[in-house]
């Protein structure tokens, strides 16, 4: 084989391996269009959006209670993990003295691997109960959910901001520290703004495995479809309706169910392009340049 | 080396799909049952200790749903329909039914719930939303909790034409979705009230007497437990050759104890 050969070859065999991402998540949108389509059509798109009875047995098909259900569970778990995971973030790369460091590092990942079934289990058996003795109702709540979600997303955010503190150049430091700033006045003016682009991208990681969870969510959140009065009623989410109801479904109950992963992807696509439009426009006006 | 003896167990499991792919010829006869997912875990067993014993029979269990059990067999599209309840007149038309065992469905609460009994009228109330306290039914004060099973499971639709009579369920009951986790949920909560099939019931949840009188084989072979459901296979006229055989298996000694082992009520 000649040398241009060679090339040619392994330049397309990584375009492949590149590419093969796309294609499986273009089969994988083409594929819950075709199942989930025949229900919105049957159902009407904004009755299905909007509606908010869900009945299957009765034919009716409303998932809004879920959607919120979805955004309340995310939102309030991102509002307890992201200044918990960068403020830790901050404490292992900037202070923490290396011993901590050696058993806070592996600690967080172990978190990372513990499967969410187990989280589940964990949140049903101790947690429940707990939340119901100290705040009434049955236990089973939103908050509950979101507290289990807390401690599953925290290692992402931890890591991803840490390797972002990490990697801002240690003459920015120097030259903030020569100027006689304070090792916190550093912190807060120099390293964390320099390193916003990459904890945004922790948040975005963080988000995507929230509103994707559903194992650990469908056991404690309590699964019923009601608009919550407050972050301690149960809700359901739209994951847990996919999963708690796709072993039965047939007919339009069925697609319908698939009409819901529609709805999930393009609340996951939105998100996504609302966070990396942060993204990048912190990048541009802080000039940190490097990440 | 490594990758020689890699390639060497290729080969030989690649071998060992192939026989077992297409060594077993298709001379066996097919069985093909499908219905209720309540019976599918029974029969399921049924079929595979079946098979083990008349190797050249091949018995395929599916779910479905009662309804979906009925109509296919009605169309001859499958040999053995399955049923978790009783066939209404207008589904009979030509069909014979072989009851292979009744379930029992078994209403839990804490136990440290004083409750010991709720009548057929009284747990309708509370799981529609009419009865909300514990101290209207003679318990202690608290709101009751109610824990249901999600929408298509078994038990919630045996539940619910055996006690709701086309009542709604209270729109904030707890779905959980398996009878573990029900049981869980019982187990904790001294407020809760859910229902799990009798197969599940172990004395870490109380089981309350339905109308005076508690969940038991007994009270449910002698049809005065009336939380109790058949379990049927639905034949469309008289079953003939391998069904016929297998049917008369299940109903023998050696199926009714299997039966027994999943905690069905046998029928004889």
């Amino acid at each position: 084989m000649s040398k241009w050969n060679e090339e040619f070859f392994i330049e397309k065999g990584l375009l492949l391996t590149a590419i093969s991402s796309v294609i499986v998540i273009a089969l994988i949108i083409i594929f819950i269009f075709r199942e989930g389509l025949p229900a919105l059509q049957s159902v009407g798109f904004f009755s299905f959006l909007f509606g908010m009875e869900w009945a299957p047995s009765n034919g009716q098909y409303g998932i809004f209670p879920m959607i919120i259900g979805s955004l309340g569970i995310t939102a309030l778990s991102l509002l307890m993990a992201v200044p918990l995971g960068v403020f830790c973030a901050i404490f292992l790369s900037e202070i923490a003295p290396s011993k901590i460091r050696k058993i806070l590092n592996p600690t967080i990942q172990t978190l990372a691997g513990i499967p969410s079934v187990v989280y589940g289990f964990f949140g049903l058996v101790l947690l429940v109960p707990f939340m119901r003795v100290q705040f009434g109702g049955t236990g089973f709540s939103m908050f509950t959910a979101s507290v289990i979600l807390t401690v599953m997303i925290l290692p992402i955010i931890v890591s991803v901001s840490e390797d972002a503190l990490r990697s801002i150049p240690v003459e920015y430091k120097e030259a903030s520290l020569a100027l006689g700033a304070t090792h916190w006045q550093t912190i807060k003016n120099v390293i964390f703004p320099a390193a916003i682009p990459g904890i945004i991208t922790s948040v975005i990681l963080g988000m995507g495995r929230a509103i994707g969870e559903t194992l650990a969510i469908i056991m404690v959140a309590g699964n019923v479809v009601q608009i919550p009065g407050s972050i301690m009623d149960p809700v359901r989410a739209l994951t847990s309706n996919i999963a708690i109801e796709m072993g039965y479904a047939t007919g339009v109950h069925y697609n319908a169910l698939f009409a819901t992963g529609i709805v999930l992807v393009f609340m996951i696509i939105v998100l996504l392009v609302i966070a990396n439009y942060f993204h990048y426009k912190k990048k541009v006006t802080i000039g940190g340049g490097y990440l | 080396m490594d990758l020689k003896y890699g390639v060497g167990l290729l080969v030989i499991l690649i071998i060992i799909i192939a026989v077992l792919t297409f060594g077993t010829g298709s001379n066996y006869d097919r069985i093909e049952i499908a219905g209720s997912t309540s019976v599918q875990p029974v029969a399921e067993k049924l079929a595979e200790k079946y098979m083990e014993e008349h190797p050249n029979v091949r018995v395929d269990v599916m779910g479905g749903g009662s309804g979906l059990g009925i109509r296919s067999v009605s169309q001859d599209i499958i040999a053995i329909g399955t049923s978790s309840k009783a066939l209404k007149t207008s589904e009979k038309d030509g069909l014979i039914e072989y009851p292979i065992g009744r379930e029992g469905i078994v209403v839990a609460v804490n136990t440290n719930n004083p409750v010991n009994s709720l009548s057929k009228n009284q747990l309708k109330d509370i799981f529609s939303g009419n009865i909300t306290n514990w101290n209207e039914v003679g318990g202690l004060d608290g709101r009751i909790n109610l824990v249901i099973r999600e929408d298509g499971s078994g038990t919630r639709s045996a539940f619910e034409d055996l006690v709701m009579n086309k009542t709604k369920v209270k729109s904030d009951a707890i779905v959980q979705t398996s009878t573990e986790s029900i049981k869980v949920a019982v187990k904790q909560d001294p407020n809760a009230i859910g229902y799990i099939s009798l197969a599940h019931m172990t004395p870490d949840v109380k089981a309350l007497k339905i109308d005076g009188v508690s969940p038991s084989i007994e009270t449910i072979k002698d049809g005065t437990y009336k939380l109790q459901r058949p379990f049927l296979f639905v034949t469309n006229g008289e079953p003939k050759g391998p069904v016929k055989e297998f049917i008369d298996w299940c109903l023998g000694p050696e199926g009714q104890e299997i039966v027994k082992n999943e905690k069905i009520v046998p029928e004889t």
